[in-house]
């Protein structure tokens, strides 16, 4: 800054830019990965996602020889396998939330949204690039929880599934593609609530609290609602069996599918009426 | 196409709050348009109505002759610095401006002149969390000029900058209304308006109280009063009377003479042989101009909101 000079001299842009769906899904790729919180929340994700599995498949080879024949009969391969999934989604769907209300408590958003007016770009450039971003971390996470927790199980030559057994593939796969659509549906959460606290208790309230507390209902009742809960539905995309309280995995992955685009639905809309 | 802002009638209510009263408006490029009010009167509500960041209750805003959102590269359109800090407070000043850039496809070598030209080279990497409030309006004036728009809006600008920074954004104001761009600046410091508006929109509570130069400004509020000193002030007084004018007189041999013109004054002092030791065409500062203008406003204000206190400490 010269205070000499009475002239300030703004550079002009030398390339008139436009404004499309594509320049706002780079953005959005800027946007994530610039923030400490995504890299560390990603990076746990993946920990978890291989780290658990790598746990339970080596307490379980140790204790095997003290273990009764029916408690080794309830020990499944790709339980042990996608085990960290369960603990991983926490992490992608608080990052999915706050790639939403993060913009919302700083006031980013009103930078966003200066910048997009049209707001909607913005939603489908959120959840586009934080769904390809998991899935492509996730993919490579899952492969490696089953690889290496059936490495560690061989030693013992115990529980030892073939990755193209059928359904094995699918379960695998299918832990990536729910932790994504997990990451799509809190994102949508946090765009709908558009407040970060708020938003991780919606979440957590849905898929951690309220299936337990179905269990307090006449089990007629709970049989037939739970396996349509968001959380169950999902959980059915990576199971390798499928008992009767629970959906195949085609239907729960149409089911869970079907949250999640409702939810952004919601979210859409709600976007562009809202003041900001 | 001429690089306007156009304000029809435009309201908006928050709940039962009447923010902004039918405002109508037009901000012409070429100058420094100030947006003049206290604080509370609407200024920033009118900046995020323009922005469509809130949707009006009633009336239309267009920029450019289209709504904001219309624009296929809006950035180009408007550069807008808000009064509300804008920036996520974990990232960097680099990208953040780079992440704005990229939604029109505009590179990181627009980001690096931009962020030379503020003066944030040094804390570009730093995020924007740890910047004091001085750095956070340059990184704001950076974010406004990226899309090198033909229409800036700056709420409140001069906040939280040092003497240096104040001056260099005058003439940073001066110098993009002089290359024939739309400049709308608000601030609820007449002083800083005077320095760098060329016109100035009045509000207060919402409602459009003045439209017009700076210098109209002044001679409205002034009343074009003229004070006279002269040893037969009586005399001339009961001349001045004669003539329709309304004289005041707060102490002996001087004159507030309002309803004439100076030159009428001298002239009648002349043929009568008066003579004058002081004939001065009153100017009220900007800031009395301003005050006067406001005052219904703020007396109503004040009186409303003895109440609200009580309530709060009850």
């Amino acid at each position: 800054m010269s205070t000499l000079t009475s002239k300030v001299a703004v550079p002009r842009l030398e390339q008139q830019g436009h404004l499309t769906q594509l320049h706002v899904a780079r953005s959005e790729w800027t946007k994530l990965y610039s923030l400490r919180s995504s890299r560390w929340s990603l990076f746990t994700a993946v920990v978890l996602t291989i780290g658990l599995p790598l746990l339970f498949a080596a307490v379980t080879s140790s204790r095997w020889g003290t273990m009764s024949p029916g408690e080794r009969a309830r020990r499944d391969p790709l339980e042990i396998a996608l085990a960290g999934v369960n603990l991983s989604q926490l992490a992608i769907a608080v990052l999915g939330v706050l790639v939403v209300t993060g913009e919302y408590s700083t006031g980013m958003i009103r930078a966003s949204f200066t910048a997009v007016p049209r707001r909607l770009p913005v939603l489908w450039a959120k959840a586009g690039v934080f769904a390809l971003v998991t899935f492509v971390l996730a993919v490579p996470s899952v492969v490696i929880a089953f690889f290496a927790s059936q490495a560690i199980l061989a030693r013992h030559d115990i529980l030892q599934v073939s990755f193209s057994s059928p359904g094995v593939a699918r379960s695998v796969l299918g832990g990536a593609v729910y932790l994504t659509l997990v990451g799509v549906f809190a994102l949508a959460v946090g765009a709908i609530i558009r407040n970060t606290a708020g938003g991780i208790s919606a979440f957590a309230a849905l898929f951690f609290v309220i299936p337990p507390l179905l269990l307090l209902l006449p089990s007629s009742w709970h049989d037939a609602i739970s396996p349509y809960l968001p959380s169950e539905a999902g959980r059915a995309v990576f199971s390798l069996t499928h008992g009767a309280g629970t959906l195949a995995p085609g239907p729960g992955l149409a089911v869970f599918v079907a949250y999640t685009v409702l939810a952004t639905a919601v979210a859409a809309v709600l976007l562009v009426r809202r003041d900001t | 196409m001429p690089w306007v802002i156009e304000a029809i009638g435009l309201a908006k209510t928050y709940g039962d709050k009447l923010a902004v009263d039918g405002l109508t408006f037009t901000v012409r490029p070429g100058v420094v348009t100030g947006f003049l009010g206290p604080n509370g009167s609407g200024k920033s509500t009118t900046m995020r109505l323009i922005l469509g960041l809130d949707a009006p209750s009633a009336g239309d805003v267009k920029v450019n002759g289209k709504h904001y959102r219309e624009h296929t590269a809006p950035l180009h359109e408007v550069g807008a610095l808000l009064e509300a800090r804008s920036v996520h407070t974990g990232r960097s000043a680099a990208a953040h401006l780079l992440a704005l850039a990229q939604t029109h496809g505009i590179g990181k070598r627009r980001v690096d002149d931009l962020i030379d030209l503020v003066g944030l080279h040094e804390v570009a990497r730093k995020r924007a969390g740890q910047f004091s409030l001085g750095m956070g309006q340059r990184l704001g004036i950076a974010t406004a000029l990226l899309g090198d728009p033909s229409t800036l809006l700056l709420d409140e600008p001069v906040n939280g900058l040092d003497p240096e920074g104040i001056h260099w954004i005058r003439n940073l104001l001066k110098s993009l209304a002089a290359e024939g761009r739309t400049v709308f600046v608000s601030s609820h410091l007449m002083s800083e308006m005077a320095l760098t508006a060329d016109h100035l929109i009045v509000i207060g509570r919402g409602r459009l109280i003045a439209d017009e130069s700076v210098d109209e400004v002044v001679r409205r509020a002034s009343g074009g009063a003229v004070r006279v000193r002269s040893p037969e002030a009586a005399l001339l007084r009961n001349l001045l009377i004669e003539q329709h004018a309304t004289v005041v007189s707060s102490e002996p041999g001087l004159l507030e003479v309002r309803g004439v013109t100076a030159e009428q004054i001298g002239k009648a002092a002349f043929a009568h042989g008066i003579p004058l030791y002081e004939l001065t065409a009153q100017q009220a500062s900007l800031e009395e101009a301003f005050m006067e203008l406001t005052q219904e406003d703020v007396e109503f204000r004040t009186a409303e909101a003895a109440p609200v206190e009580e309530g709060a400490a009850a």
